[in-house]
């Protein structure tokens, strides 16, 4: 593992230098502004029964979508095209080392965007002057979600990239993998074919499986250890895929 | 220099060890049965036309691909077993030298240095040598996507020797390079001598000739030829040849040459001039210099003498005629020689 901070730095060091952070971040930025002043328009006008930090955090699938492909496509997809992989690799570093890094690197930056949105919430209670506006439960428990399902999320960008040379692909794929994860599994458990009795597990499998939910019980105080162990196992899977991937695409190039 | 010995201490006299190395990309073979070993200090010229499986050979050396039979030591370490040990005492430099287009020299060089476990006090000495030895030293501070073909390749060899590893593999380091940084390169290749075992491959064969000891001919995955360039010349063509500018009668010349040397024959008569020199080529199977014998005979002999020469075939003749005879029929006509996987060739 002593090469892990190595790669890491590098990491660091590469996305800082890379214009495609800044616009990523801007970006980030930008839409969540406009969703976070969209939900303080509705409180305005009619009361509401849920906290604005709960609403704000049930929409996290929208910056999800296009901030992990844009972090993750340059991983191992860059490196494979310009061939910088073979001389990273053929120093006495692992792939896992490697891989670990990357990712420790993009989870580390998606992180610290989801951290700048602490921003909107502080001007939110200078300019109400009212503490009730800057509800701390649902604020921890929504960043807390945040970075357990950060992730999986990441990893899978990264998994996306170290299948393929080509950038867009990358990112294509990393989109449909979350789109799979977040919206499908959400289709998948309105079918009312999985109400048969004989796919009673499989229903109670896709129920558990609703991110939407898991964000919901997160903002609201529940911290359920089955949903944290998916995220943490899903994560790990996907790495260890990230793993074999760019060592067998090694043996087939 | 304590990694270099280090390695050199365990197997004082091979650093590199392949045997019957296969190497198959589905039905495709590209390196079939290939057997050799490289002594530490030499350099080694990796030689083949386009697809014989050299780059293949490197990869596997480096442990970045997977033999499928077969085994390679570095230092006297298995690469297959332990690839961690082994790229310890490794400095690549891949095809085309891929670098980070968004870096600067030094900062890649840091990375570098780092990734191959250098300490920090050293790395910072040791960057500025190899940067002086490259000369590079006004460019330290570049981005390297924006240096020159030339530049990059630098780069690419100060990174291979930064760690001052026991072996040094490189991809044709030479390629796209003009003459006068073909010069620098090779110096600094030569300069290697005697410190580190080197593995080029190159398609310039001067190039070649004039830094290896020792030159492998590789065709379809196999060693057709190897030794050092004059050795090759004798083993591929088997004879020499004498280029001489004389007039006076020829009826005699060759008799009298059999006088001279047993083997000695005319091969061709060229054009003759209106000063009645022509130009003559004769060829022999001695090993032996004749220009000396041939210049103090044929005079006496009512020849007049104008110039004497012998003429050398090319290391690209030989390459030329290793790789082609490579694809006819072999007779195996002597006993394969112990590290050497090719079957013997046919002479010229």
């Amino acid at each position: 593992m002593r090469h892990y901070f190595t790669i890491l730095s590098q990491e660091i060091r590469a996305l800082l230098y890379s214009p495609s952070t800044y616009i990523a971040a801007v970006l980030f930025l930008l839409v969540m502004g406009f969703i976070f002043a969209g939900i303080l328009e509705v409180y305005s006008k009619t009361p509401q029964e849920t906290p604005p930090a709960a609403i704000f955090f049930s929409v996290f699938w929208i910056p999800v979508f296009f901030m992990v492909p844009l972090l993750t496509m340059k991983c191992f997809a860059e490196e494979r095209r310009l061939g910088t992989l073979e001389t990273l690799l053929t120093t006495p570093v692992t792939t896992t080392e490697v891989v670990l890094g990357k990712f420790t690197a993009a989870y580390l930056f998606y992180l610290l965007l989801w951290a700048s949105t602490l921003g909107f919430h502080y001007i939110l209670q200078v300019y109400a002057r009212d503490t009730r506006f800057l509800d701390a439960g649902p604020l921890i428990g929504g960043y807390l979600f945040i970075a357990v399902s950060g992730l999986l999320f990441i990893a899978l960008g990264v998994l996306a990239s170290a299948l393929t040379r080509n950038q867009s692909v990358a990112a294509i794929l990393s989109f449909t993998l979350l789109f799979g994860l977040i919206i499908g599994l959400k289709y998948a458990g309105e079918l009312t074919a999985l109400n048969h009795g004989l796919l009673s597990p499989l229903r109670s499998a896709v129920d558990s499986l609703q991110i939407a939910s898991h964000v919901e019980d997160f903002t609201h105080g529940v911290v359920d250890t089955r949903q944290v162990f998916f995220y943490l196992t899903g994560a790990t899977l996907a790495l260890l895929f990230s793993i074999l991937g760019v060592e067998a695409k090694i043996l087939s190039s | 220099m304590t990694r270099a010995t280090a390695c050199m201490s365990d197997s004082p006299e091979t650093t590199i060890e392949v045997s019957h190395l296969v190497k198959t990309y589905g039905s495709l073979t590209a390196v079939n049965d290939l057997s050799f070993t490289v002594k530490r200090g030499e350099i080694v010229g990796l030689l083949g036309p386009n697809g014989a499986g050299k780059s293949t050979t490197m990869r596997i050396l480096t442990g970045y691909l997977p033999a499928n039979s077969g085994s390679v030591r570095i230092c006297g370490l298995p690469v297959a077993s332990q690839a961690e040990a082994t790229k310890r005492h490794i400095g690549y430099m891949p095809e085309n030298n891929p670098l980070p287009e968004d870096m600067r020299v030094s900062e890649y060089l840091w990375f570098r240095g780092r990734l191959k476990e250098m300490p920090r006090a050293r790395l910072r000495e040791r960057i500025d040598e190899v940067l002086e030895l490259c000369d590079l030293k006004r460019n330290r501070h570049r981005i390297l996507g924006r240096l020159s073909k030339g530049n990059k390749q630098r780069v690419g060899i100060a990174e291979a020797i930064l760690a001052e590893p026991a072996v040094i593999i490189m991809d044709e380091p030479t390629i796209g390079l003009d003459p006068h940084q073909i010069l620098i390169v090779r110096d600094l290749i030569a300069s290697l001598r005697g410190r580190m075992s080197v593995i080029i491959s190159s398609h310039i064969l001067p190039e070649i000739e004039a830094t290896c000891d020792r030159v492998l001919i590789i065709n379809s995955g196999r060693i057709v030829a190897q030794g050092s360039p004059a050795e090759l010349r004798q083993e591929i063509f088997g004879h020499t040849t004498y280029r001489v500018e004389l007039a006076g009668d020829r009826e005699n010349l060759a008799a009298d040459l059999a006088a001279i040397e047993p083997t000695l024959k005319v091969a061709t008569v060229g054009d003759c001039g209106p000063d009645g020199f022509c130009t003559v080529t004769l060829q022999t199977q001695s090993d032996a210099d004749l220009g000396e014998p041939l210049l103090a005979a044929l005079p006496p002999r009512g020849y007049r003498v104008r110039s004497l020469g012998r003429t050398q075939p090319s290391l690209e003749d030989v390459f030329l005629a290793a790789t082609r005879r490579s694809w006819d029929a072999r007779v195996p006509d002597k006993p394969t020689v112990n590290g050497d996987s090719r079957p013997p060739l046919p002479r010229i």
